[in-house]
């Protein structure tokens, strides 16, 4: 099942998500935390979609 | 884990490790936290780097040593090819790393000095006293602890939460992450001395994808694309699955990596007051190649250099950290970054044609040295528009 943060808007697909840290590094309100391996999104996520957009593997996205 | 040190470090790849070890070697009390269960994995990496810059840090030693480099090959996007030999042809000029086992030595031999270890161990938010780091709240196994330190040094890689907590904005552009995906492949068939490089808007837009032999039949088959031109269909490990395909039929993957690496200019200020940003965390990766091991390395050790002479005087205030700040701008490999960023976004600017120009013109060259550099001078000699195009980069490069 994908996890979502309160907003719902950015879903991880963590069965796909390969931890590497590639979207914590570019998300312009820091609301991305790799916490070990998994992936954790706090409620500032602005659903922007950057990282759905650079990530490797195609791990995140966006529901508005 | 005590309750305070001289130094923390944060995160225990090798720039991490080095600080440490440079520190606790020079008898500061320091602790090493690093949030992964494990040092060294998941690799993140391509695993190069060259046999001198290695050397300045720790001796060679064929644990943790996957295989020896002699050339590299670079192919353009029509498929023609060039070589690239050190002047003494034959000879090693890098090697390519098993990072799981390098940076566990790196981090033993921290620990070996006398630096205390923790892995599974976060730090979740700095300690601010007065407008100064102070250490950070550390979480482990479901504890939460503030642990006190004179001096903090962040070491966060790629992701550089601590660094952004500490109030330094470390937000990579889109167009300046390169967005990762490698396979360690075997059963492939390789030149097992030589690194290839494959260049091209269809292969790898606005990066590269690399071929780095692990053995014999064994290989790092990666690829780093612009995060601007990342999406739906068309991401890294997409564009790598094709390579792979049509290259490698029959190889096997063994290990699937994903990563993001930096390729934008360093932080403007690398260090505030009570603390010292290294490596990836500082943005010092090379923008040209992507390479942070020695970058990462040399500002740890530059970051301890400055740090303990400040912890001596009792001012470890940003002014006084400044040293490192302006040591690692003024070295080689600041001027290396700064320089090669340059270059990087010219090249990016190239289109598949002219790609193509540049290798068949340098195809002749015998290079004196194998560096980076000599090869762009004489790319540069012998491609006059490119030239005219990059006058003014030509003269910072002398």
């Amino acid at each position: 099942m994908p996890v979502a943060n309160n907003l719902g808007m950015l879903q991880i697909h963590r069965d796909i998500c390969g931890y590497c840290g590639c979207c914590v590094s570019v998300c312009p309100e820091g609301s991305l935390e790799l916490i070990d391996a998994y992936l954790e999104v706090d409620d500032q996520c602005t659903g922007c979609g950057i990282c759905a957009k650079v990530c490797p593997v195609g791990a995140l996205e966006v529901r508005q | 884990m005590r309750d305070s040190y001289d130094l923390l470090v944060i995160g225990g790849g090798p720039g991490g490790a080095i600080a440490a070890r440079t520190a606790a070697t020079e008898g500061y009390s320091v602790l090493l936290v690093e949030k992964r269960p494990a040092i060294g994995a998941p690799v993140r990496c391509a695993e190069g780097i060259g046999k001198e810059a290695l050397a300045e840090f720790v001796k060679p030693d064929e644990r943790w040593i996957s295989s020896e480099i002699k050339r590299a090959e670079l192919v353009a996007p029509d498929g023609v090819s060039m070589m690239l030999e050190s002047d003494m042809a034959g000879s090693k000029v890098g090697y390519i790393l098993d990072r799981k086992f390098f940076d566990r030595e790196l981090v033993w031999q921290a620990a070996e000095a006398g630096a205390e270890v923790m892995v599974k161990t976060r730090a979740s938010a700095p300690v601010i006293q007065d407008g100064t780091v102070k250490g950070a709240v550390i979480n482990f196994c479901g504890d939460r602890k503030k642990v006190h330190a004179d001096l903090t040094i962040a070491a966060d890689g790629v992701e550089s939460k601590f660094t952004r907590w500490c109030g330094i904005d470390t937000t990579v552009p889109v167009r300046e992450i390169m967005s990762s995906a490698q396979f360690l492949m075997t059963d492939i068939d390789i030149d097992p001395d030589t690194t290839v490089f494959y260049l091209g808007n269809k292969v790898a837009p606005e990066g590269y994808l690399w071929v780095f032999p692990k053995g014999e039949r064994t290989a790092n088959v990666g690829i780093g694309i612009s995060g601007k031109k990342s999406g739906p269909g068309h991401r890294a490990r997409d564009y790598l699955e094709r390579f792979v395909a049509d290259r490698f039929p029959h190889g096997k993957t063994i290990e699937c990596m994903v990563g993001g690496v930096s390729v934008c200019r360093p932080l403007p200020e690398t260090v505030a007051d009570g603390l010292i940003v290294i490596g990836d965390a500082a943005r010092v990766v090379d923008p040209l190649t992507g390479g942070g091991i020695y970058n990462a390395m040399f500002t740890g050790r530059m970051a301890v250099q400055v740090g303990t002479k400040a912890l001596a005087a009792e001012d470890v205030s940003r002014e006084a950290l400044m040293d490192y700040d302006r040591g690692w701008r003024d070295s080689p490999m600041g001027k290396t970054i700064a320089r090669n960023w340059h270059i990087k976004e010219k090249f990016i600017t190239l289109s598949d044609a002219k790609l193509n120009a540049i290798i068949h013109s340098a195809k002749a060259i015998d290079l004196k040295d194998f560096s980076t550099i000599s090869l762009i001078k004489e790319i540069m000699k012998r491609n006059p528009l490119l030239l005219a195009d990059l006058a003014g980069l030509m003269a910072s490069i002398g």
